[in-house]
């Protein structure tokens, strides 16, 4: 497959960054470009620049500060798998971001991209919204509840470039997936997490708006933190993907078999196939 | 058009490529090492595998320009100048870790770079997890997996004798 042609920057500021996008309007960012280059390969987009952002200095990195984990854009999965220090204070996070795709893939793909890009099976955007994480852009910080917006398509302006991600450690947390054999992305995944007397869930994979919020579960999980609190939930078929892998009724049934899962194995990630 | 400048297998090659060129394509076509294949052309099979500063990289899926001033490995980098096989390539040889081979250059790169790098000591479970990002048509998995954990073995000193391939095979 050969791509369309197009011209390939390497800024080494973000203001240089900015400025490249302000100047060519049909640009794109390029991170790990492991979502990007396939899309391009296939000819569905022909952006006329692709400014890469691997070298802006400050956006790649992990930090522990004040219960906060801030994750740089950046920042590979196989890096952010492989740290301590995200190992060590949410590990269903690293055990989540360790099940992106595999290993090759891992040493590419970013959390930024993955996260700007919203895919709506990509495994990020659960843990994003499932610890109500703050997207830090260069120009605002933008509530991970107001960040997901449709398929595809988030809060970000034209030019906004994600910086990090700061994530609240929780008490607890985990993330269970089941996931296309051949793609490696989820059916169904939900990501558990409780902080204090509350607690959040969120899912992706399965929605037809993409990542959401298990509302009635979280109230649930609220009173009791176990996998007992998901028999008193339900999700409507109504809102359900329904594609090849499966239909919207297999799809609500996953998500509430992969709440249990992940409640059952708190502090890591499980991935099912 | 971008002055791509690398190091490849220990030389340091330079050439000016479009834009839009592909990693694999200027090693394929602009330095002809074909050892590289492309399998799927999108990102899943891994024929394409190879190692770009110490990591193992799928090269469909990078740009010449984002690999600028890096350091690239191929299977033609693997061997010994005077033609001695890589401990990698040895074991794929003896063990009959391969079919068709066209797999195996991929195969062979991801395993040499998951020897290498992974930080805990390999069991089955963990090359068959670790490798799926590796396919071969032939489904000749079983005995991929025999030579990397034959290798891992001789790396750590577990063993000095590898495991005869079973005889149903």
């Amino acid at each position: 497959m050969v791509m369309y042609p197009t011209r390939y920057h390497r800024p080494n500021s973000l203001e240089e960054a900015l400025k490249l996008r302000a100047d060519h309007e049909e640009a794109s960012y390029l991170s790990g470009g492991h979502t990007l280059i396939p899309a391009l390969k296939q000819r569905l987009a022909r952006p006329s620049d692709l400014i890469d952002l691997a070298a802006l200095p400050g956006l790649r990195g992990v930090k522990l500060e004040n219960n906060v984990l801030s994750i740089g854009a950046t920042t590979t999965h196989a890096e952010v798998a492989a740290s301590p220090i995200v190992r060590k204070a949410i590990p269903a996070l690293a055990g989540m971001v360790g099940t992106i795709g595999d290993r090759h893939v891992r040493n590419r793909g970013t959390m930024g991209g993955s996260v700007a890009n919203n895919d709506p099976a990509a495994d990020y955007p659960a843990a994003v919204l499932g610890l109500g994480a703050t997207v830090i852009t260069d120009r605002r910080r933008i509530a991970a509840d107001d960040f997901f917006v449709a398929l595809y398509e988030t809060a970000l302006e034209p030019g906004e470039i994600i910086i990090r991600i700061d994530f609240p450690v929780p008490s607890q947390a985990g993330y269970a997936k089941f996931r296309s054999a051949a793609s490696r992305y989820a059916v169904a995944a939900v990501f558990v997490a409780k902080f204090g007397a509350s607690a959040r869930a969120a899912v992706t994979g399965a929605g037809s708006s993409g990542v959401f919020r298990l509302h009635d579960l979280e109230q649930a999980l609220a009173e009791d933190f176990s996998p007992a609190a998901v028999a008193q939930c339900k999700v409507d078929p109504g809102d359900m993907l329904e594609d090849l892998v499966g239909t919207s009724e297999y799809r609500a049934n996953l998500v509430l078999v992969m709440a249990r899962r992940a409640l059952e194995h708190l502090g890591e990630a499980c991935s099912y196939k | 058009m971008q002055h791509v400048t690398l190091t490849v297998n220990g030389t340091k090659v330079s050439c000016d490529v479009p834009d839009e060129t592909l990693l694999v394509t200027f090693l394929r076509e602009h330095l002809n090492l074909t050892g590289t294949h492309v399998g799927c052309d999108t990102t899943q099979c891994g024929c394409c595998v190879v190692h770009l500063n110490g990591k193992s990289v799928k090269s469909c899926t990078v740009l010449a320009a984002q690999a600028q001033d890096g350091e690239v490995t191929t299977i033609e980098g693997l061997a010994e100048k005077d033609g001695t096989l890589h401990p990698m390539q040895e074991a794929f040889h003896r063990l009959h870790a391969l079919q068709c081979g066209y797999c195996t250059p991929g195969m062979i790169m991801a395993a040499v770079n998951l020897v290498d790098t992974y930080p805990e000591p390999l069991t089955e479970e963990i090359v068959r997890e670790q490798m799926e990002g590796n396919l071969c048509r032939c489904t000749g998995y079983h005995n991929i997996v025999k030579a990397i954990l034959a290798v891992a073995a001789a790396k750590h000193g577990v063993t000095d004798k590898a495991p005869a391939p079973a005889g149903a095979e």
